[in-house]
């Protein structure tokens, strides 16, 4: 157990490590970071100094080292837009806002996303089912930053419902929640429509129902609690989708988040603060990753056993 | 009704590649070229003229042209990507199924990794330093989707490893590279092309969003996604600006969806609805 979890520990630090150079070399070797940095008003000492400063003039493997090091004691470097700003500061500013955004689209993408599963599931075959799959092709399809515009125009502009966008209150997170979770609603749909039905012809269920168990403890007790395993095994991926659609949804709707912030540095070119942000999301990718890989050992008994 | 499902989605699927390929030849306005005087016209029912179908936008150019065009971008991208994308990770994941060992465990820890890159953030990034381009988002989009198909290759390649007719090919005297090459990948095919078809709908959505952000396809070209972008800020006032090329998006992808999902069912029904 204990080494099981040391391995995924040293696998979480190691992908930290890879992602790291992949960011650093995605970087420096796709465009000149001194020309960014710099802006167009630059003379050739300022020129000069920065390239000292940010050892541009030394080998690549040298500055990776550097940007590590850096990286580890929490220099990210200051932004360039935002009146030389921490860029690290400005990040975690923004993180809250965000982190609240998707906390509540995951809350009700995993809530409606299980009932409608079940839902389908058990009136296989019936209209109940067909809409459900329908609903659920549709999340699949539609892309979210149109959704987000349809929404807005509808709901907010033509009925009034609702705010058109920004931050502040619970009206305010009902359509970017939306938004952010559709895709991820049809994701679990379907894994729960999938798995449900799997469970419910098995023998376990099949015993259940032999032994005289009320079919509500069938279905929710035993069939339900089987099936939310591949759930928890795609939790990973649901919150990346969630945060890579942060940066859209945030654009559309206002919201102050970290995905909104990516955007505003790509149009003021403000490089150090997209590497930033960058830099803590795939961190944070990592952590997520590495959670459910220990909330997998929690629940499923087989993997407990093992190492 | 089933059937006619999976029907009606591979006809939208071949209209759409019919349009990307001999559209842009039929239409009859340039979608680059706009005229002033016909800015933010109404589609034909909406009070519009036959000249521009879907209306214009803000620079007066033809939307159905625009978004003709915009299935051209799309289906480009969609069969670049797929096809670094797909041979890449192919390679790599036959490799890893038939070796085995250490290289296996490393190369599938890779796969674990891309799968878990984030693809918009790392397309921002490299959007930032050299600017928008169709290379870097096709570079962008295939170093996170190679490893969707060296999952699936594995898999596939360990099923078949074992089979009668790759024993016989090994005691004849095959080489390793055709035996791979000739008696693996043929019978692995199938999977591949189920995960190819899943992915068009997955690279159509990235690419939008990217175009979107403007990172994505450069402008002036019409991508769908910068278009949704352009007629954002006056949803209000010429709603059909950013509806039309988002509706385009849909129908596509949702074509996608419906015959991959029946490819899936064909050839692995254990896999339906897992391929989230």
């Amino acid at each position: 157990m204990t080494r099981l979890i040391m391995g995924r520990l040293a696998e979480a630090l190691a992908a930290l490590l890879l992602m790291s150079l992949a960011i650093f070399l995605l970087s420096r070797v796709t465009g000149d970071p001194v020309a960014l940095l710099l802006g167009d008003g630059a003379t050739a000492e300022d020129r000069d100094l920065l390239i000292a400063q940010l050892r541009l003039d030394r080998p690549l493997w040298e500055q990776y080292i550097s940007f590590l090091g850096n990286a580890l004691t929490g220099d990210f470097g200051q932004s360039v837009a935002a009146g030389r700003r921490d860029a690290l500061e400005l990040v975690l500013d923004r993180l809250p806002a965000s982190l609240s955004l998707a906390g509540v689209a995951l809350g009700f993408t995993l809530v409606t996303g299980i009932a409608m599963g079940v839902l389908a599931a058990i009136t296989r075959g019936s209209a109940v089912d067909l809409l459900v799959r329908i609903v659920a092709l549709l999340g699949q399809s539609v892309p979210a930053f149109w959704l987000g515009i349809v929404l807005i125009y509808i709901v907010a502009v033509q009925w009034g419902w609702l705010p058109t966008s920004g931050y502040g209150t619970t009206a305010h997170y009902i359509l970017p929640a939306l938004t952010m979770g559709t895709f991820t609603l049809a994701a679990v749909t379907r894994l729960v429509r999938a798995s449900m039905l799997d469970a419910l012809g098995s023998e376990y269920i099949k015993l259940a129902r032999i032994k005289g168990l009320p079919e509500a403890t069938v279905i929710l007790k035993h069939a339900l609690s089987n099936s939310l395993i591949p759930v928890v095994t795609f939790m990973g991926a649901f919150f990346a989708t969630m945060i890579t659609g942060a940066v859209v949804v945030e654009t559309v709707f206002a919201w102050p988040g970290i995905g909104r912030l990516a955007y505003e540095s790509i149009v003021s070119r403000d490089f150090p603060v997209i590497q930033t942000v960058v830099l803590v999301i795939t961190a944070s990718f990592i952590l997520a990753n590495f959670c459910v890989d220990m909330l997998y050992l929690a629940i499923d008994p087989r993997m407990r056993d093992r190492g | 009704m089933q059937n006619v499902t999976f029907r009606a989605a591979l006809v939208l699927l071949a209209l759409f590649v019919l349009t990307a390929v001999f559209g842009p030849y039929l239409v009859e306005h340039d979608p680059l070229k706009g005229s002033l005087r016909a800015r933010l016209e109404p589609p034909l029912w909406a009070g519009g003229t036959s000249e521009h179908l879907l209306g214009t936008d803000r620079l007066g150019r033809d939307m159905l042209a625009r978004i003709v065009s915009g299935a051209r971008i799309s289906l480009t991208v969609c069969v670049v990507v797929i096809a670094i994308a797909g041979s890449i990770g192919t390679a790599l994941g036959m490799l890893s199924g038939y070796v085995g060992g250490w290289l296996d465990r490393v190369l599938m820890r890779l796969v674990d990794l891309a799968l878990s890159l984030p693809v918009i953030l790392l397309a921002l990034l490299v959007g930032a330093v050299s600017g928008p381009s169709f290379g870097n988002i096709v570079l962008v989009i295939s170093l996170v989707l190679w490893s969707q198909y060296a999952r699936m290759a594995r898999g596939e390649t360990l099923r078949v490893k074992n089979e009668d007719y790759v024993d016989l090919a090994r005691t004849s005297g095959l080489g390793h590279v055709r035996i791979i090459a000739r008696h693996i990948l043929p019978n692995i095919a199938p999977a591949l092309i189920v995960v190819a078809t899943l992915q068009v709908g997955v690279v159509i959505v990235l690419e939008a969003s990217l175009s979107f952000l403007g990172v994505g396809v450069p402008p002036p070209n019409p991508s769908w996604g910068s278009m949704v972008a352009d007629g954002r800020s006056y949803v209000v006032t010429a709603w059909w600006v950013s509806l039309f090329p988002g509706i385009a998006i849909l129908l596509v992808v949702m074509a996608v969806n419906i015959v991959g999902d029946a490819l899936t069912d064909r050839i692995n029904p254990a896999l339906r609805g897992r391929t989230a």
